[in-house]
């Protein structure tokens, strides 16, 4: 410790567990009560966004937020509610934000196919331009082109600019 | 020259693309709810405890519910606009107490003051989340059938006030 980094490093860590172990306590909690129940809710979490942290899962989030509608889930299959219904009650209130999977409908078509779409024009581009290559390649020289080439070849001709 | 132009043109279209990206506010999810009936709802007041307060009690009438909290610094931000709104008269205010503390909420009124007819006191969230609250505050425009109209995302501002939602409440008033 006569490092002041190592030091602040050691406090920092220390503060960190302060500050999380009442969390994990609180969490531990219902996932002992029913370990099954917390499995079912745990996997419809993980395809729910957190709306405040958005790059987030409900299943991973520790908002306020995350924990409310993971209770809601919860509540939800204790009342017997399908997987599926649950969903479609999350998207009734927070819209189609919420799902980490984008469903497939008119609105998001250019998110879903628009990568292939840009990848075909890119095939296309590619196509037309290495046919056209071939093409040039094939294309005969003039006889002025042709004498010149030769004499180059010949080594008769001393490039003028140089 | 001319072999610059493509990778110019895409440069740009990409530059607009990023513009506009950056402009939009990723935190303003639009809300499936509106143009559809409220949720309804029937939580004690905040005021007392004893009565309660929902979404039947308000229809007929155009209103804003105003989702509120004493821990919510942005609250703070939209009070005083909410007092002047309230003062005005031109629209019945609600509030919804979002996970607040009975007494720490009571408290913030009578400091601030307090520009609600009533507010309901949401203690777990659940109105909240029949609402499809995901921060606070948040206000909703509700008709007179008890549709959502409009929802607004974060503190009211003035602009947001005068070249949204007034007009909005002017324009469902003239409907009844």
């Amino acid at each position: 410790m006569r490092n002041p980094r190592t030091f602040l490093l050691a406090l920092l860590v220390a503060a960190h567990w302060a500050a999380a172990a009442p969390a994990w306590a609180q969490e531990a909690a219902p996932a002992a009560e029913d370990p099954v129940l917390e499995k079912r809710m745990m996997k419809i979490a993980e395809v729910l966004r957190c709306l405040v942290c958005q790059n987030q899962t409900i299943a991973d989030s520790r908002a306020d937020l995350a924990l409310d509608l993971r209770q809601q889930v919860r509540e939800q299959l204790k009342a017997g509610r399908s997987e599926q219904q649950i969903i479609d009650y999350m998207v009734a209130r927070y819209g189609d934000f919420v799902l980490y999977n984008p469903p497939v409908k008119s609105t998001t078509w250019l998110l879903w196919f628009g990568p292939f779409a840009l990848l075909g024009v890119g095939l296309g581009v590619l196509y037309i331009k290495l046919r056209n290559r071939g093409r040039r390649t094939d294309a005969s020289l003039t006889e002025a082109e042709r004498a010149r080439a030769e004499s180059l070849l010949a080594g008769d001709e001393r490039r003028d600019e140089a | 020259m001319k072999r610059f132009l493509l990778p110019l043109a895409v440069f740009l279209v990409l530059v607009v693309f990023l513009a506009i990206g950056l402009r939009l506010n990723p935190h303003e999810v639009p809300s499936p709810l509106i143009g559809k009936p409220a949720p309804a709802f029937r939580v004690p007041t905040l005021a007392e405890p004893g009565k309660t307060i929902g979404r039947d009690d308000l229809v007929g009438k155009v209103w804003l519910l105003n989702v509120w909290a004493s821990w919510c610094v942005s609250c703070r931000e939209e009070h005083p606009l909410l007092m002047d709104l309230s003062k005005r008269g031109l629209v019945p205010i609600y509030g919804l107490n979002y996970k607040d503390a009975r007494e720490d909420a009571q408290r913030w009124l009578r400091e601030m003051g307090d520009p609600y007819v009533a507010s309901a006191y949401d203690r777990e969230g659940r109105v909240g989340i029949d609402y499809g609250v995901y921060g606070v505050p948040e206000t909703f425009v509700i008709d007179q059938a008890g549709v959502i109209r409009y929802k607004h995302i974060g503190p009211v501002t003035p602009a947001a006030l005068e070249s949204k939602i007034l007009p909005l409440i002017r324009e469902l008033d003239a409907k009844s």
